[in-house]
């Protein structure tokens, strides 16, 4: 078991979360989709740590940072989903498009 | 094949098989259980990383926290939209961008691959050394946006008052 076997695990659990991004239409899949980014970033970050030769908790410190961007991310995007729910009983995101050129 | 392998393999399949399972799932609460499967899977392989703090963390933050705010939003918002909810129509076309991106990072990764080093753990003194002392300042910004992000949740959430 070496950095690359994680390397590659990372890679491909950050594919699966662009597919879900990219293919999902309800609003609340695409933000699970998107922890799978953000925790292929960690894993990535981690492995890193471990095998790295100097300054690991550098390593760990920043994992700690994308944890909490992704729990305030969660909070707010979850709040906007239940107003669009409200507004518009729907969280289809191809229907939300009063923003698109 | 050493014991360390047979669990980082086993562990990485339950973590791709239930994203894999996330990002095809009909029913969206299935798939907010497939992901709470995934990410303690990923907590797995933070152990295995030596990463004792961080596995916990992953577990109570995402087990904990996230995937039941997920759970509450699926609930506040109908289920039965989700039944009947499909993928796009350039789902074809996202198949081939993720698949770029894999080949891509991947390639990269085993091309540019460093030299075998061996894993060594963090303690936890330095941990929060690095947290407290070197990384204070972000530290402290980060607690600053949990606070907006808590308080703008509630503001965007909260019913219209009646004027």
């Amino acid at each position: 078991m070496s950095l690359i076997h994680f390397q590659v695990l990372s890679a491909a659990l950050f594919s699966i979360g662009i597919y879900g991004v990219l293919a999902r239409r309800s609003a609340v899949l695409i933000l699970l989709s998107l922890e799978l980014m953000l925790n292929a970033v960690n894993i990535n970050l981690i492995a890193f740590a471990a095998y790295g030769q100097q300054a690991q908790a550098t390593g760990q410190i920043i994992a700690i940072f994308v944890i909490t961007v992704a729990a305030a991310e969660v909070g707010l995007a979850m709040a906007i989903i239940l107003r669009l729910f409200r507004d518009r009983a729907s969280v289809d995101v191809d229907e939300v498009d009063l923003m698109k050129w | 094949m050493s014991l360390s392998l047979v669990v980082f393999y086993l562990l990485g399949a339950i973590c791709l098989g239930g994203a894999v399972g996330v990002v095809v799932s009909r029913n969206v609460v299935y798939a907010a259980l497939l992901l709470l499967v995934s990410l303690i899977a990923v907590a797995g392989l933070y152990l295995l990383l030596l990463a004792e703090f961080l596995a916990l963390v992953q577990l109570l933050i995402y087990g904990g926290a996230i995937t039941i705010v997920v759970l509450f939003v699926i609930m506040l918002t109908r289920v039965q939209e989700f039944r009947a909810m499909t993928d796009n129509p350039q789902w074809p076309l996202a198949i081939v961008t993720s698949l770029a991106v894999f080949a891509l990072l991947a390639a990269a990764m085993i091309k540019g691959a460093p030299s075998e080093t061996t894993r060594q753990s963090v303690d936890f003194q330095e941990l929060g050394d690095g947290l407290f002392a070197q990384w204070a300042v972000p530290f402290e910004v980060a607690s600053l946006v949990l606070l907006v992000a808590l308080i703008g949740a509630i503001v965007i959430a909260r019913e219209k008052e009646i004027e």
